[in-house]
């Protein structure tokens, strides 16, 4: 035991630094943006809606702090860790450091459905309504075609790959990987198809999804998606240990008393349902999973206990910081926040790579 | 010594993030006078935020151009517009981005989203007028009928149409009994992708109106080009976009696109281009865009 207390150490001090910039970033992203708003302005806002009794200073400034920047940064907080949580899980369960949340085709399953709903709204006709809905209904739901597709997308390719490699009461990881690999070319070939028959607004959209965004924040979309995330997350802690002991080879595991297929399905479930939500919310963003991951494996080490835990807050306050980036860096117009997360992350990475080398 | 070592990158983002915090303290108490300036602001006048070229040159021509405050990426004509503040893409614009710029309305084309971002608009208390979509000669004059009710200059708008449909008639009236071309339109995003337009398109009524006929009659919407299908399709003229022309290697590259040098077009090089605005946005130069394809459809007959 004494030989593990002084890791243990170095993990919190980690953890407590991670957590140090994830609340940085949260302010960041609740002070900053195109409209100017006083830090004491934002902490009147907070107070007048989380305490009694308090007056927000304007209408114009409560409505831009509370109904645009919260939820926002919520949003992007939860939706940083549980890329990033995805990313560890996946990478420990294949063993693999090429891992990332896409690598199960839940990513590109998602974005070929957002190009069929994509082009498949630009070729209804409202006056025709089919199904016998009124042009009213399909007017009232179309913003919400394509979380819809992303996240049923997501679900239909993610059980398709899980039942081609399960085996009788088995899930076999390396035909798992290779479903995955298989379905995100069939996927990625349907998208190109999309692609091939889109105009140039579709076009457009395609390429602004596959970049990701916040920009659909509201208190809805939180209040529809956090508790979900939070839900996956609350669980991902029971599954450290056994991960550890996975990273053994499975036979090993279950000579140490892991239930091996349980702990493998119970990964791919909550890993999905992170991917799946985010994805749904956010469009796909990328590099987070696949990254944030590393980053902490280069500064803490592959055990699980602190990985997983880091790679949240990693991710979390990761993607706040790019979003308020994204938001403020071409005001008044928006970046993609994808384009910020790979400028950025990409380079640090690798810097933190040449340390390490020239370190040996 | 390790540990520190260790820790580094972290603190390396943390101080970032210290940075960008900082940032914002002191940009928000530099910029804390402005709200109040705005409200007083909004009082006096119209501030207006257009979203889609075609909406923005309407506010022009209806005589509002001076009172945008910030428009799309869309929106290059006139010139002026192009100097106002950018929001960039329409359908992805941030909602804090418009309310910063103290709006008191946004004229929001059809697809400006994401919906989200509008809806918030509307809580802020800005109006936001969304416009139906724009393509055919109906709905442009709706447009035009709507966005002057909105802005009080019903005069304009209604003298605006009679300017069109005087313009259009003299068009008809030169072009009656004239057999009718058939068009083909190209709509290229270069790198080797063409489309070509069928029913139901802002291109199919445009060439109508000019004196022309469609080329490819049996699709709906946009279809990728094929050789066969534009040598089927026996178009006597094709019509690009500028941009479009410019993309795929100006007339020449057109001419070797595969099929086209098959068809009466290509052997005649009747290959006519039009500014991507003016063609496809039906916007209040919806008469002289109708105006410049005839006459380059009937030349001997349009002057």
């Amino acid at each position: 035991m004494s030989s593990r207390r002084p890791r243990w150490g170095r993990g919190g001090l980690l953890l407590g630094a991670l957590a140090l910039f994830v609340g940085l970033s949260a302010l960041a992203g609740l002070g900053l943006g195109a409209f100017e708003v006083g830090p004491g302005a934002v902490v009147e806002v907070l107070r007048a809606h989380l305490l009694p009794g308090g007056s927000t200073p304007s209408p114009i400034v409560d409505a831009v702090v509370w109904e645009i920047r919260v939820p926002r940064t919520i949003l992007g907080l939860a939706v940083g860790a549980a890329l990033a949580t995805s990313g560890a899980l996946f990478q420990g369960l294949f063993r693999n450091p090429l891992a990332d949340p896409s690598l199960l085709g839940i990513t590109l399953g998602a974005a070929a459905a957002v190009a069929i709903a994509v082009l498949g709204i630009g070729m209804l006709d409202v006056s025709h309504a089919p199904l016998g809905l009124t042009p009213e209904v399909l007017t009232a739901t179309r913003p919400y075609m394509i979380p819809l597709a992303a996240f049923v997308g997501s679900l239909v390719t993610l059980l398709g790959v899980v039942a081609l490699a399960s085996g009788p009461g088995r899930l076999d990881v390396t035909t798992l990987l290779l479903a995955g690999i298989a379905v995100n070319a069939i996927a990625g070939a349907v998208t190109g198809f999309a692609i091939f028959l889109a105009d140039d607004a579709q076009l457009r959209d395609l390429t602004f999804w596959t970049l990701g965004g916040l920009g659909g924040a509201s208190w809805t979309v939180v209040i529809a998606v956090v508790p979900l995330l939070l839900a996956g997350l609350a669980f991902v802690p029971t599954l450290a240990r056994r991960l550890d002991c996975l990273l053994l080879g499975e036979t090993e595991a279950g000579h140490l008393g892991v239930r091996v297929e349980a702990t493998k399905r119970s990964v791919v479930g909550v890993g999905a349902l992170l991917v799946g939500v985010s994805v749904s919310a956010a469009g796909a963003i990328g590099f987070v999973g696949l990254v944030v991951p590393h980053l902490v494996r280069l500064l803490a080490g592959p055990g699980h206990r602190i990985l997983l835990p880091a790679s949240a807050l990693l991710g979390a306050g990761g993607i706040v910081l790019a979003d308020v980036l994204a938001r403020t860096v071409v005001a008044p117009a928006e970046l993609p926040i994808g384009v910020l997360t790979t400028l950025l992350g990409g380079p640090f990475f690798l810097w933190l790579l040449a340390g390490r080398r020239r370190g040996r | 010594m390790k540990k520190i070592h260790n820790l580094g990158p972290i603190a390396v983002l943390i101080s970032v993030a210290i940075a960008v915090v900082f940032t914002a303290g002191c940009s928000g108490s530099a910029g804390e006078e402005r709200p109040a300036k705005s409200e007083q602001e909004r009082e006096a006048k119209l501030r207006i935020v257009t979203l889609g070229g075609g909406a923005t040159e309407v506010v022009y021509a209806l005589g509002h151009g001076d009172t945008i405050v910030a428009t799309d990426a869309s929106s290059t004509y006139p010139e002026q517009a192009a100097s106002r503040a950018s929001l960039g893409y329409y359908r992805r614009v941030q909602a804090e981005g418009i309310i910063a710029q103290a709006p008191n309305l946004v004229i929001a084309s059809d697809g400006s989203g994401p919906p989200a971002a509008l809806a918030q608009l509307g809580e802020v208390g800005i109006r936001v007028v969304e416009l139906p979509e724009v393509e055919n000669l109906a709905q442009a004059k709706a447009r035009i009928t709507i966005l002057a009710e909105l802005l009080r200059e019903e005069e304009r708008g209604r003298a605006l149409i009679a300017g069109i449909d005087e313009q259009l008639v003299k068009v008809e009236r030169a072009l009656s009994g004239r057999p009718r071309p058939r068009v083909l339109f190209i709509y290229a995003r270069g790198g080797g992708t063409m489309l070509v337009a069928g029913q139901g398109t802002a291109a199919e009524a445009l060439i109508g109106l000019a004196g022309g006929a469609l080329a490819a009659p049996e699709h709906q919407g946009f279809r990728p080009l094929t050789a066969e299908a534009v040598i089927g399709a026996r178009p006597d003229v094709i019509l690009l976009t500028s941009g479009g022309l410019e993309s795929m290697g100006g007339v020449e590259g057109v001419l070797g696109a595969p099929g086209v040098a098959a068809t009466p077009a290509g052997a005649q090089r009747r290959i006519i281009a039009m500014d991507d605005l003016l063609l496809l946005s039906f916007g209040p130069r919806l008469a002289e865009a109708v105006t410049s394809l005839a006459k380059s459809l009937h030349p001997e007959v349009v002057s």
